[in-house]
């Protein structure tokens, strides 16, 4: 029996063991999915190093004295609506409408440099009283976070402005259909990092 | 006047004729020898007329097996570099007892040890094992090139990129002068106030943007690109560890990114993440640094494991015994390493919890270690071992792995190491085991895929030499180092007081010379093997008798790898395709699908080692420009939509036939 079982698997053709044509499957969204991973332990290293730090307040102001949180709450609606919106641009894409796109993309970038705008002027209020971040060890962890944080939506929204210049040169063709799949995972990635902080660092903080 | 001044401050950052070090003796006299050096190789290319050809076909290649080649060519000049530190610390050593103060003075002595750590762990060891992966793991798989071609190639260019900034700290400005992970307060503003600090930050940060973006890349490329059939428990074995490999990198790299960027903000712009006063968290900086650096040893040590599996099963003409439990093994080992970064400083204080905890932990690793061990001396067991030098070298990793091992399960007792730490036991602990393991691991990988990669065996002879040499050496140079650290002698010191112990350094720097002529003669090795490359000509493409995909293929492989993409039934399907009369197609080619060469990865690396440089420096003029023109750049790339192209099958023809005709001359 054995015998006749091997006899049987030596006599397979050769091209039993190619193929003529493969395509391996494309990577870039499973590649851009652990770039992100990979951006989310950045911010669990600065989140642990915030948790760590934030009551060492060396005699300066707590989050209760500097947090205006009306304020971060208007703007964590300024950047949870440019998800929202920034689905919508997804959903023109899956409709082939580039003006669509293009309008609702428009759109999430205008939101999301509000959201900077007022970051901004929120970071250069507290700088204005000199609460910087070389006032305390609270400070730095704090600028830090919400810093790097802002630094990833300017990141974002020069992409979005890139992405949009592509979108109306060339169109949605695959390659740019892929680019904006990528970019929507990041700017949801950032909404879902901001969550955290607006609840950790703010919430939380008002509450001490 | 003010203007001017701010203007040269702009331009020149802290940068002036006082930072060349031309009132040292040494450094003036290595900086001939490298000028000449480069002299030579700059007029000979120009000379030979290559610098087209390495333009093209090597610089802006995004061809897998060419750019690791690069990366084990860069990690060798590298190695050269820190070993020359490693002896001259070695002589320090030896020489500065009592009343003679030896030839370095202690402030360039710290850099030495700062220095070579930094070279031997980032330009090293990493380029090593990413260099091989990135040669072989394609191969394995049965495809044609990485996930994203380009990014492989800016990855290597970044890496070059840091080593280039270590490399000019030698003759602009310093070094750190702190220990190879800078732990402040020393590595603050006020405990290094030059530009050494900056140097070793903005290095790694370079190098570690290349190192993340590889792991990556070669996590898709494991997880996608696999050939036909290969499902994940067909892989071999070394793919296994680099996927374990490139995980521990995308988890780990991040957390390094931060902490030196926290590091160097605490330097710029005087936060307090990691000061003594304001509440800034020294300690902090130690726990974080080392939750990257305990995963980057097993960063270091999996892919070595891989190679031993490989080397083994193809010397002892076995299939690999414990196939599925070596996986198990190494995915754990992979988990646990995330669990252990607390021993290295147990001394902190966290308390007798936290110790045991972490003491318990590094205990455990070792079990997967030593089943991974067990699996290699029963593979060797009745099977038909041919002695050649890959099998060499992973006897000696064998023997000499084992005894780091176990010293460092010594280590991993918190009351022991409460007496030990800080002291050359440590040193000769890690030596023993990155020696022993990664660089005994990378010998025998460059051993065992050297024909694969140019066609033709490395000269046995030198080999030889140069495993003897380096194994001997080994054993001279740092069993002393364990019996001065059970005395109490702590590590960077540059005297020493007490002359009985000289003896034993002494023997260390016999050991190192020893080492020398190990590093001589693999060079010897190289220069013999090429110009016999006649004799050592391997024409089959399978030269050992090899089990996986990349020995199917010929010697060099083809540009495209495989003119057709293999099938896989079985682990080690090459000799699975073996066993059933498998005959290489010999007509019907059809054109390839390939990635264009690009400039763009090299061009973007080298405008970030600008933006490096002008960030050590603090010449904002440069920083703003190299960064807009990072930025922009990187936008530019985007716009080039036209990244592809055809082989025809013409070419794949002809190139398929005169292998064709090569195997029938040689049959």
């Amino acid at each position: 029996m054995t015998t006749n079982a091997t006899d049987a698997t030596q006599n397979l053709p050769s091209s039993h063991f190619y193929v003529r044509e493969h395509h391996p499957e494309q990577g870039t969204l499973l590649g851009f999915w652990l770039y992100l991973m990979s951006d989310c332990l950045l911010f669990a290293a600065l989140f642990a190093t915030y948790a760590l730090l934030s009551h060492s307040y060396a005699g300066g102001p707590s989050g209760a004295d500097i947090f205006d949180l009306p304020l971060v709450a208007l703007n964590t609606g300024f950047l949870l609506v440019s998800s929202i919106t920034f689905g919508f641009a997804m959903l023109q894409m899956q409709l082939k409408r580039v003006n669509g796109t293009l309008l609702w993309l428009g759109i999430t970038g205008l939101l999301g440099a509000a959201f900077i705008g007022l970051e901004l002027y929120e970071f250069s209020h507290l700088l204005g009283e000199g609460f910087g971040p070389q006032r305390s060890a609270f400070l730095t962890a704090f600028f830090a976070l919400v810093g790097t944080h802002g630094l990833h939506v300017s990141f974002g929204i020069i992409w979005i402005i890139v992405i949009m210049v592509q979108v109306k040169r060339f169109g949605l063709t695959t390659d740019n259909s892929r680019r904006l799949m990528c970019l929507s995972m990041f700017w949801h990635f950032l909404d879902v990092v901001w969550i955290g902080v607006f609840t950790f660092v703010y919430l939380m903080g008002v509450l001490q | 006047m003010q203007d001017k001044t701010d203007l040269t401050s702009l331009i020149f950052g802290r940068l002036s004729l006082e930072s060349i070090p031309y009132h040292e003796p040494i450094l003036v006299v290595t900086f001939i020898i490298a000028a000449l050096a480069g002299a030579a190789v700059f007029g000979f290319i120009t000379y030979k007329g290559f610098w087209g050809a390495l333009w093209r076909d090597w610089i802006t290649s995004i061809d897998h097996k060419k750019i690791g080649i690069m990366y084990i060519i860069m990690a060798f000049i590298m190695l050269l570099r820190g070993f020359s530190d490693a002896l001259m610390m070695r002589a320090q050593q030896a020489m500065a007892f009592g009343g003679s103060e030896g030839f370095l003075p202690p402030e360039h002595y710290d850099q030495l040890f700062t220095v070579h750590g930094v070279i031997m762990i980032f330009f090293v060891a990493m380029p090593m094992i990413v260099g091989i992966m990135n040669f072989v793991v394609p191969l394995q798989l049965g495809t044609r090139d990485v996930a994203f071609p380009f990014l492989n190639n800016f990855s290597f260019w970044m890496t070059a990129a840091g080593a280039g900034l270590v490399m000019v700290s030698l003759f602009v400005g310093e070094f750190g002068k702190t220990g190879w992970l800078a732990f402040p307060p020393l590595s603050g503003i006020e405990g290094s106030p030059g530009v050494g600090v900056d140097y070793y930050i903005w290095s790694l940060q370079i190098a570690g943007v290349g190192t993340l973006l590889s792991g990556v890349n070669f996590m898709v490329t494991i997880i996608k690109n696999r050939a036909p059939g290969m499902t994940l428990m067909r892989m071999p074995i070394f793919t296994w560890t680099a996927l374990c490999t490139n995980i521990l990198i995308v988890v780990s790299f991040p957390v390094l990114t931060v902490v030196l960027a926290m590091l160097s903000m605490d330097r710029m712009l005087g936060t307090h993440f990691f000061t003594n006063d304001m509440g800034g968290n020294m300690m902090m900086y130690v726990n974080l640094i080392w939750i990257w650096g305990h995963p980057e040893v097993y960063i270091l040590i999996l892919p070595a494991f891989g190679v031993f599996s490989e080397v083994v099963a193809t010397f002892s003409g076995k299939r690999l015994f414990g196939y599925s439990s070596m996986v198990y093994a190494t995915i754990v080992i992979t988990v646990l390493s995330y669990l252990v970064w607390l021993h290295h400083f147990f001394t902190m204080g966290a308390g007798a919890s936290v110790n045991a905890f972490f003491g318990i932990t590094t205990m455990i690793i070792s079990i997967p270690t030593g089943a991974k061990l067990f699996n290699w001396l029963f593979t060797m067991y009745r099977g038909r071992i041919r002695f050649e030098l890959p099998m060499m070298w992973t006897v000696s990793f064998m023997v000499t792995f084992t005894l780091g091992g176990m010293t460092g399960v010594l280590l991993a007792v918190p009351p022991a190491d409460f007496v030990l730490h800080n002291s050359l036991f440590l040193i000769a602990h890690f030596h023993n085991v990155i020696i022993g393991g990664v660089l005994f691991g990378m010998f025998a990988a460059i051993n065992y895929w050297f024909p694969k990669a140019f066609g033709y065996k490395l000269d046995d002879y030198w080999g030889k030499w140069s495993f003897w040499l380096w194994t001997v050496g080994f054993y001279a140079a740092f069993m002393p180092l364990y019996v001065l650290g059970l005395m109490g002698v702590t590590r960077r010191m540059n005297h020493f007081d007490d002359g009985s112990l000289q003896i034993w350094f002494v023997i260390a720097a016999i050991g190192a010379l020893l080492i020398l002529g190990g590093i001589i003669a693999s060079i010897i090795q190289f220069v013999v093997s090429y110009r016999r490359r006649d004799e050592l000509r391997d024409h089959t493409g399978d030269v050992w008798n090899g089990r996986t995909l990349e020995w199917s293929t010929s010697s060099p492989p083809p540009q495209y790898n495989f003119a057709f993409t293999p099938v896989v039934y079985d682990n080690d399907s090459w000799t699975d395709m073996k066993k059933h009369g498998y005959e290489r197609p010999r007509e019907g080619f059809v054109p390839i699908h390939m990635p264009k060469n690009t400039a763009a990865g090299f061009v973007l690396a080298m405008i970030a080692a600008a933006c490096g440089f002008g960030l050590i420096w603090h010449m904002w003029l440069l920083v703003g420009a190299s960064f807009i023109g990072l930025i922009g750049g990187i936008i530019i790339h985007t716009f080039n939509y036209n990244r592809d192209y055809h082989i025809p099958a013409e070419d794949v023809t002809r190139i398929e036939n005169e292998r064709s005709q090569q195997l029938d001359r040689y049959a």
